[in-house]
This record gives structure tokens, sequence and C-alpha cells, in this order.
């Protein structure tokens, strides 16, 4: 039976339109050693060190994790612990500029020759998941390509405001099919969809041009989606662009499906070609707060109020900061952090943009549960959640919710929904581990 | 600035829908009827309005401050119970029997129970069907003033001693009733600007007059016209768009809501055919309300992943 995944139309509010604009070096940049899901790096720099762009200062920290470069060129003054939005602490190398911008002679591109050393490589650039989640890429490849029947390439970029990858595809398509023919030649990818939204036009013809040009070799084409949030959702991806299921607790890859955001791609194509590794970022900066709302590549480490101030300043005190976009983004307590690799935007809303109206009772109209895409019943969930019973959470399937805030955008009593299904997921986590110790 | 920087779990922007603005639009697609209801049957009408919505909204405020809970008559949920309980009763009501209908609606049946959200019934239609029992005939015994040819109390009545009124008087409304049920064409209107306004879906009027309109059509001999009038007659259509459409009482899916609407015009049908009661859908509305959690149950969308979608 075909499933329909619903989704709703969020403002688009996206004034960002340029091509981004290169930030001349930051007086500092801070580096956290844990900008990845997995284990933090290890840093192997010390205070006094001199690095250039491009210079090693962190080993992986175990598989799962990926090195760190320096990303201006200076000298390392600090290594120190510093919170993250998250509230977890990281240890961060801070790097004082020389102003130069000058690379590590040592960047060269990397010589590959097999499935293993193309894996190997992308460990070593450093590349994560840019869309925002931030897994380390090899690993995620690091699969028997047998398995693998798709390679989904997620441009859908549904977030309001942000526009980062639609810059990516419209500008870095040379990049992308570098990329895609290394997947074709080293893991044997035979079929690659870009699912883009159907507002993009300029990178839908940019990456059917892409996908054009690989038709010799192999499978490639674009998707066009419609423009609903969450669109770029992984799982709504993988279903609209393949028909493919992903159940609760399953991987893509079950699936016979690899999704990578189109940034990272890019990125990939971008480390073989010369061997840098991934030091840049281009970040939407946008939100009422901000004078001149644009796209900025600057190196990663750099502290969002240099950013903002690059963007012309503040044209009043934000409200709100957020990392991403404002459905699922999150929130920064000081704006002296840094931008990260998986930073695909940093915005500053007003008190006007920010504001949540008052939580009021539910008047059960039933929204919640016809809009949510995977057919979820939040307001279940939530009565669930409050009388603490794991049982009717568990048949409520809250673990299938993918976190997209649909429930909580349309709640005309404004209740805190996808709040309560974290914390539902977390409670019968807990009470399922309380259950395995007995 | 940083420790004014607002720390929140996403979605960070709200699509600006709130119970207060759903509740206004309420109010305003019933305006329509209370217009058609105020020409028909006189300005009299207008002072049942007054007194059930201020009643509603006085004894929902009193209620909290009594019990010292947070106020909510700004949610103007107790002002829309008050105008329906209003147009659901006869211009020539007893004012204090207006009060006792009011007082029984929102606090017996909306705040014992816990407030706006929290009802297992409808507070207007269960005091309707209160004061029917209660005040004897009284909520079918209006007429119009401004046409004289009608006669007996509502149309239903009639089609049950074999005359069926004109199918033009039915849908303007120039038939004995309540103030606000009688006039089709109005609350049409009102049906048509919920619509647009997406405050309700169709799934619920529809399937509830459908089913009425079938039933009465093989009833009464497969005559399209006498299904029509009898469709629009009595308190059908207000109870299908206004009533049956209520969130707290009706069920939240597609399915769930076509079957309450199904349900609720199948016993409309038999009280109105089989029973003692010239009018059933009030009656039918109420018993589907009660039934409303288990359909609520029954009808949960499939779950992405989870056995309802095939690869």
């Amino acid at each position: 039976m075909a499933f329909s995944i619903h989704g709703i139309h969020v403002p688009h509010r996206k004034n960002t339109h340029n091509d981004p604009i290169r930030m001349d070096a930051p007086k500092s940049v801070t580096i956290p050693m844990s900008m990845h899901i997995g284990a933090p790096s290890t840093p192997i720099v010390k205070v006094g060190d001199e690095v250039k762009v491009g210079t090693k200062i962190a080993e992986a920290g175990g598989f799962v994790s990926v090195p760190a470069y320096a990303t201006v060129s200076g000298k390392v003054t600090k290594i120190q612990s510093i919170g993250l939005s998250n509230g977890a602490a990281t240890s961060a190398v801070v790097i004082e500029s020389d102003g130069e911008m000058n690379a590590d002679e040592s960047v060269t591109p990397p010589v590959i020759d097999s499935r293993e050393s193309f894996i190997e490589a992308i460990k070593q650039s450093g590349i994560v998941g840019l869309g925002g989640a931030g897994f380390p890429t090899h690993v995620k490849l690091n699969v028997d390509p047998e398995r693998i029947d798709y390679l989904i390439i997620n441009g859908a970029e549904c977030e309001p405001y942000v526009t980062s990858d639609t810059y990516t595809m419209t500008a870095r398509g040379g990049d992308m099919e570098r990329a895609l023919i290394a997947f074709y030649e080293y893991l044997g990818i035979q079929s690659v969809i870009i699912g883009i939204e159907s507002n993009k036009k300029a990178a839908i013809v940019a990456m059917q041009s892409v996908c054009d040009n690989l038709s010799d070799k192999f499978k490639a084409s674009v998707k066009v989606l419609p423009s609903v949030y969450p669109q770029g959702g992984e799982k709504v991806l993988i279903y609209n662009t393949t028909g493919r299921v992903v159940s609760a607790g399953k991987l893509p890859i079950d699936v016979g499906c690899i999704v990578l955001n189109c940034t990272t791609l890019a990125a990939i194509g971008a480390y073989l070609k010369t061997g840098m590794p991934l030091v840049e970022k281009c970040v939407t900066v946008d939100g009422g707060a901000i004078k001149q709302p644009q796209n900025v590549i600057a190196p990663i480490g750099t502290k969002i109020s240099d950013i903002f101030e690059f963007c012309g300043g503040l044209t009043q005190d934000p409200a709100k900061v957020i990392y991403g976009g404002p459905m699922m983004g999150i929130t920064v307590p000081d704006v002296e952090l840094p931008i990260m690799k998986n930073t695909n935007a940093v915005l500053a809303l007003t008190e006007k943009e920010a504001r949540i109206p008052k939580t009021t009772a539910c008047i059960r109209c039933g929204s919640c549960t016809n809009t949510c895409p995977f057919g979820l019943a939040p307001a279940a969930i939530a009565k669930a959640y409050e009388n603490k019973n794991a049982e009717a959470l568990e048949e409520l399937c809250v673990n299938s919710c993918m976190e997209c805030g649909c429930c909580s955008y349309v709640c005309p009593a404004n209740r805190p929904l996808v709040q309560t299904n974290k914390l539902s997921k977390a409670f019968l986590r807990e009470s399922k581990a309380k259950e395995a110790t007995k | 600035m940083n420790e004014k920087l607002k720390l929140s779990v996403s979605p960070h922007i709200h699509s600006g829908r709130s119970t207060q603005r759903i509740m206004l639009d309420v109010l305003i697609a019933l305006l329509p009827a209370t217009v058609a209801g105020t020409i028909i049957f006189g300005l009299r009408s207008l002072l049942v309005i007054a007194v059930c919505m201020a009643s509603c909204v006085l004894f929902e405020m009193l209620f909290n401050l009594i019990v010292k809970k947070e106020q909510t008559v700004s949610d103007l949920s107790a002002a829309v119970t008050g105008f329906l309980l209003a147009l659901n009763l006869p211009a020539t009501v007893e004012i204090w029997q207006c009060v006792i209908g009011s007082l029984f609606a929102i606090v017996v049946v909306k705040c014992l129970f816990g407030g706006i959200g929290c009802n297992v019934v409808n507070p207007a239609i269960t005091a309707r069907v209160f004061m029917l029992i209660a005040f004897g005939s009284m909520a079918t015994s209006a007429f119009p003033t401004v046409v004289d040819t009608v006669a007996g109390a509502t149309p239903l009545v009639e089609v049950h001693g074999g005359r069926t009124p004109a199918l033009i008087d039915v849908f303007l409304g120039l038939t004995g009733g309540t103030i606000g049920e009688t006039c089709a064409l109005a609350l049409l209107i009102g049906f048509v600007y919920l619509l647009v306004r997406r405050v309700i879906t169709w799934h619920i009027p529809v399937s509830l007059v459908g089913c009425v309109f079938v039933f009465s059509f093989f009833m009464e001999g497969f005559n399209v016209i006498d299904a029509l009038v009898l469709v629009m007659s009595g308190g059908l259509l207000i109870g299908a768009i206004f009533m049956a459409t209520d969130y707290v009482t009706s069920p939240a899916t597609a399915w769930g809501k076509i079957i309450f609407g199904v349900g609720a015009g199948l016993i409309t049908c038999l009280i109105r055919y089989f029973g003692t009661y010239p009018e059933g859908v009030s009656f039918a509305i109420l018993f589907m309300n009660i039934l409303t959690p288990y359909i609520d149950s029954w009808t949960r969308h499939k779950v992405f992943g989870e056995g309802g979608a095939a690869k």
C-alpha cells in the first residue's frame, strides 16, 4: 500500500540569493574537537605551534571519528574546553591568525587506487555529513558495495532561510561531478538520484547538466520534489526518490540507499582535486536582526560574532541565534561560539520572528496527527508520556519520529509536541534499559 | 547581549494559528445564520443570543475564579458555546431558561470535566438536549414572524403528518424551528467559510448529511425533493456543520470523521423515522461524541515504516 507522506508549507524567507562572499581571515578561530557524531578528535599540536591552512591539528579519535585541520595560518594560542550548543563540553584548539591564510605545503591531492584508499582519503579529508548531522562520511561509505543500489544526493533544502545548498548546486557542479565519478569508479555506484525541491529552478538546471555529463558512464538523474517541508528528511527523501521505506531503527543502507548532502558531495570533489581538507564552509547568514543577509564562506571555527560583523552587524539585539534552519536548528547560547563543519546557516532572529505564542490546552483538533509526515499521533504520545506509559508510547511508534517539528509548528494551542516526542523517546530508552537490568 | 539570547528546543517558528483565531472564525461563520434568524424570527433572537453568550462567558469566568484556575474566556470557546446554544433555541424561549441552559453547558458539561479540550460531549448540543427534556417541547415551538403560511412546529412534524413543505421555504428557512437552524442557505455560507479558513474539513458534515439524504431518499420512495427537504429541515445542517465538527468531541483523522458522520446520520434517521422525537440529530451527535475516543483509537494513521507502507 502506498504511503502518502504529509508535510507543511513553511514560509520560505530565503533572503540570501547572492553568490557567497569569502570572508577575510578572522583574528582567531576556535576549532572544536567534536564537530561530528562519534569520538572526538585528539589534538596533536601544542600551544605555540605554528600552523598553516590544512595543517593537521588532531587525529581521529577512533573509527567513527575524523581528523581536524587548521583553518587559518597562524599560531596555536590555547587548547581549552568549550561548551557547545547541545550542552556538551569539548576541547577546542584556538588559533590566532597571521592574516596570511598560507596553505600547508603538505597539502597535495590524495592518491587513490582502490576502494580502501578512497574511503581512507575521505576519512583524512575531515568530511562529515554537512547537512547537519555531522556523521563521518567515510563510515557511511564503508559498506559492502554490493548493498548499494542508489546513491541519493540531498539537495532538497527544505528549511526556511537556508540557501547554502542551493549555492553548492548552482556553483559547484564540477566538484560534485568529480565526486560522483569517484563513487562510480571506487564504490561501483551505478545509480544516482539528486533530489531537489521544485522551487530551486537554477539548481535543477545545474544538476541536470551534471547528470547529462555522466550519462555515458552510469545512471544519474534529477528528481524534482514538491516544495513541502520536511522534503529533505532522510527517510522522506529516500521514499520520495526510490519508494523505499526505512523503518524506525533501520539505516538507509538497509534498503540499499546511501544519502549524502549535496554540499558533502561537493566537499569530497574539491578534496579529490586539491587535497585541501575541509577547512571552510559556506554559511547562510540571515534573520531579521542581520543587517545584510548573505551567504558567507568562512573558515571553520570562525566565531559567530565575527561573521555577524562581516555581514554589517546586527540591526537589533537578536532574541535567538540559531545554528541551522528555524525548524530543526539548535539555539546558540553565546555568539562567541564558532561555526562548525555541519553549520549550514546562522540565523539571528528578532523578538518578532522568534515569538512563541503561549501554550494553551489541547483542543483535540487533530492538526498534529494530520500533519505528521509519518502518520504519528503527537497528542496521543503527549498523553502517554504524561502518564509515563512506556507500553503506550511503544504502541504509538514514538521512535519513528524524525523530530521535524511539523506538529509543534501547526498546533493552535502551541503545545510543545515535538519536544515531548524527544522526551518520550528518552523515557522509552530508559525504561527499556531498566527492564533489561531487572 | 548573550545573556539575553533565548534558548529553546526547535522549531523556532510557529504557524501563527491559535485556538482564539479558530473560535473567532466559528463565530464569524455563525453570523449569516444569525442574520437570517433575526429576519425570520424577529429581534428577540438577538436578545436570546446576547443572553446565552454573556452567561456562558460569565459562568466560565466565575468557575475559573472560584476554582482558582487560569482564566480561559479569552480563547472565545465559551462565546462559541453560548452562540451555538442560542441558535439552537427558539426566539420565544424564556430568558431564565437561557441562563440555566448556559450554566449547564459551561459548568456541568465543560468546566467540571476540566475545561476546554477535556469535555467528553459537546456543551451546546448537550445543553440543547437538556433543555428539550427539562423544559418540554420549547425547543421546537417558534414560528416565523415574517410569513404566515407555515403552520406546525418544524417541517419534520409536518413531514411526519404527511405534508411536505416547499423546498424553497426550507432552503430560505421560512419554517418553524430554532433561531439558527432553519435557513439552509445561511448555514451553507458559514460552512463554506469554515472550509476556506480550514477550520474544519468536509468529512463530518458531508458524510452525516449524505447519510441522512440517502436514508431519507429510500424512505420517501426515491423522491429527491422530499429527501432534500428532510436534509434541510430541523437541526441537521447546523448540527452537522457546527456541532458535529467540534474538535474536542469528534475524531481526528479523515476516516474517523467519516465513521462519526455516517454513524450520526444513521442514528438521526432512526430517531426521525422510528423514534418518538421528531428530531434526532442532537441525540445522534451526543451519542457519537461518546464513541469518539474509541473511533480515534480504531482509526489512527498508519505509521511510516510500521507495516503501513510496503516497499
